[in-house]
């Protein structure tokens, strides 16, 4: 069975600090102004009882990638049957299909070459066996990276155990990015 | 309460602070996509139903401007590829699950039935022209052929103009991340504007009488299903999930009120209906000619409206500390 790659971070241990997106521009040469992930602070309640929450977010690589589906030209495809999601640039025309297709707003065109670029869960360093770049420099350790199809993956063994959610999991893309609570 | 912010420098182009992918490029394309196939759809069925006598510029002349005016929406759209060099892949496959490839297959065979429809009109619609081209080897025969296929060849126009005006909704409506066009209305919707845009060109460009108060009619009948159409797209955003009703908003009190009831609705559509009902009734008024102006401005305009709102309309929104100016004046 093909991986089914996961991505789990622990909204209680993750405090902002922006390494993960530093990292992922160090290690992918994301051009100045661009990012393929980014930092949400997201506060609830009424002042003084308001509970903070900080999400790491990238490309989720759905399980049913809209944007893999609006790519006229193939482009857009699952990397070696994973749920990985990667753009092939000379396949892609610019037309921007797939960031319309995008209900995470996931994706970016990478200047001035005109492909469209975007997370890739560092599928270099996954295929040599290593965590994303920005899960390996993360400080607090809250970032987990595995295989959900392997039930002895940190990832698997965590959203065993801890309550967990995906963002907007009602847009129907099966995205597989899952932050602890 | 929730309040979400954005905390690291997030600017990516034309995705924040909100989608803008999309601009005049497309919308132009979308419009004179849907007009070159209401011109195929009706200088076919003039062919079909024998209306030289009482249609001579839909019969015979019509056909000429659909390849023209799709020539000028394909550049258009050709402009808004990013990565131009590359456009060709298009063609080495079809991703049957995305619109955009079918409407690429679409447009390639839309183009040569286009061409052969003006072949075969040719000598009836511009003898001068004609002349001129038959100076060239090889177009003697190939307008006989052509002429004399000439049924066959609309049979053949009016299937591809229908596609190609609905795959221009249906291209928008495909994207469920996009509340705002995820309706499969927008394609019928297209096709009925494609189709009063053509009636409104052969309004400008006929001197007949009898062809203008035709088409007057027609064009009468098409607004009014295109405001149908309107009723059950905002039946349809109205009475959905949370994201469509978040969508709805924008247009129903939202910052594109006036942009959609106001400059699409009130001046692309009901002040245009009420002067071809003038023309019909057989006003003389000057104003007649601004009727199917007006048609054309809609018919722009309800490509514009939907890109914009389209766009806007998200599943997500953050709001964002970063200021992309601060940056700016710190590397000064």
């Amino acid at each position: 069975m093909p991986a089914r790659y996961a991505m789990v971070i622990d909204t209680r241990t993750c405090i902002g600090c922006g390494d993960c997106v530093v990292a992922c521009k160090t290690e992918n040469n994301v051009p100045a102004g661009l990012n393929r992930d980014w930092i949400v602070e997201a506060t609830r309640g009424r002042y003084p009882n308001l509970t903070t929450e900080f999400r790491s977010e990238r490309c989720n690589h759905c399980s049913h990638a809209t944007c893999v589906y609006a790519c006229p030209t193939g482009a857009s495809h699952y990397w070696q049957n994973t749920n990985i999601v990667l753009v092939e640039p000379g396949k892609c025309t610019g037309c921007k299909a797939c960031i319309a297709a995008c209900p995470y707003d996931a994706r970016l065109i990478m200047h001035p070459q005109g492909y469209v670029d975007k997370c890739t869960f560092c599928h270099h360093r996954v295929a040599r066996g290593q965590d994303p770049a920005c899960v390996s420099s993360c400080p607090t350790h809250c970032m987990h990276f595995g295989d959900l199809n392997d039930a002895n993956s940190i990832v698997s063994q965590l959203l065993d155990r801890r309550k967990s959610r995906a963002l907007k999991p009602e847009t129907g893309n099966q995205p597989n990015v899952f932050y602890l609570s | 309460m929730i309040e979400e912010i954005l905390i690291t420098a997030r600017d990516n182009a034309k995705v924040d602070p909100y989608l803008n992918i999309w601009t005049w490029e497309i919308s132009i394309y979308l419009f004179l996509g849907g007009m070159t196939a209401g011109m195929m759809i009706f200088a076919a069925w003039a062919v079909l139903a024998k209306k030289d006598d009482l249609a001579p510029f839909a019969s015979n002349k019509l056909a000429l401007w659909a390849p023209i005016v799709l020539s000028i929406g394909m550049t258009t759209l050709f402009l808004d590829l990013e990565h131009k060099l590359y456009v060709w892949r298009f063609y080495t496959t079809l991703q049957v699950t995305s619109p955009m490839s079918w409407g690429s297959w679409i447009l390639i065979l839309v183009y040569p039935v286009a061409i052969l429809q003006v072949l075969s009109t040719l000598r009836a619609g511009y003898p001068k022209l004609a002349q001129l081209a038959e100076r060239l080897p090889l177009v003697t025969p190939v307008l006989d052929i052509s002429e004399s296929q000439k049924r066959r060849i609309a049979l053949a126009s009016i299937p591809l103009g229908i596609g190609l005006a609905i795959y221009t909704g249906i291209l928008l409506s495909a994207f469920s991340a996009r509340p705002f066009w995820n309706t499969g209305i927008l394609g019928p919707l297209f096709l009925v504007s494609g189709l009063s845009t053509a009636a409104a060109f052969v309004l400008l460009a006929t001197r007949a009488h009898a062809e203008k108060l035709l088409f007057a009619r027609i064009d009468i009948g098409l607004i009014l299903v295109e405001m149908l159409l309107i009723a059950l797209f905002i039946v349809n955003l109205t009475t959905g999930s949370e994201a469509h009703l978040n969508a709805a908003r924008l247009i129903l009190g939202g910052e594109f009120t006036l942009l959609f009831w106001g400059w699409f609705f009130t001046l692309g559509l009901v002040i245009p209906l009420l002067i071809e009902i003038l023309e019909v009734r057989g006003s003389r008024l000057a104003l007649v000619t601004l009727g199917p102006v007006l048609v054309l401005v809609g018919g722009y305009l309800l490509r514009q409206v939907m890109m914009d709102v389209g766009q806007v309309s998200t599943w997500t929104q953050y709001e964002s500390q970063y200021d992309m100016q601060l940056l700016q004046r710190l590397e000064r």
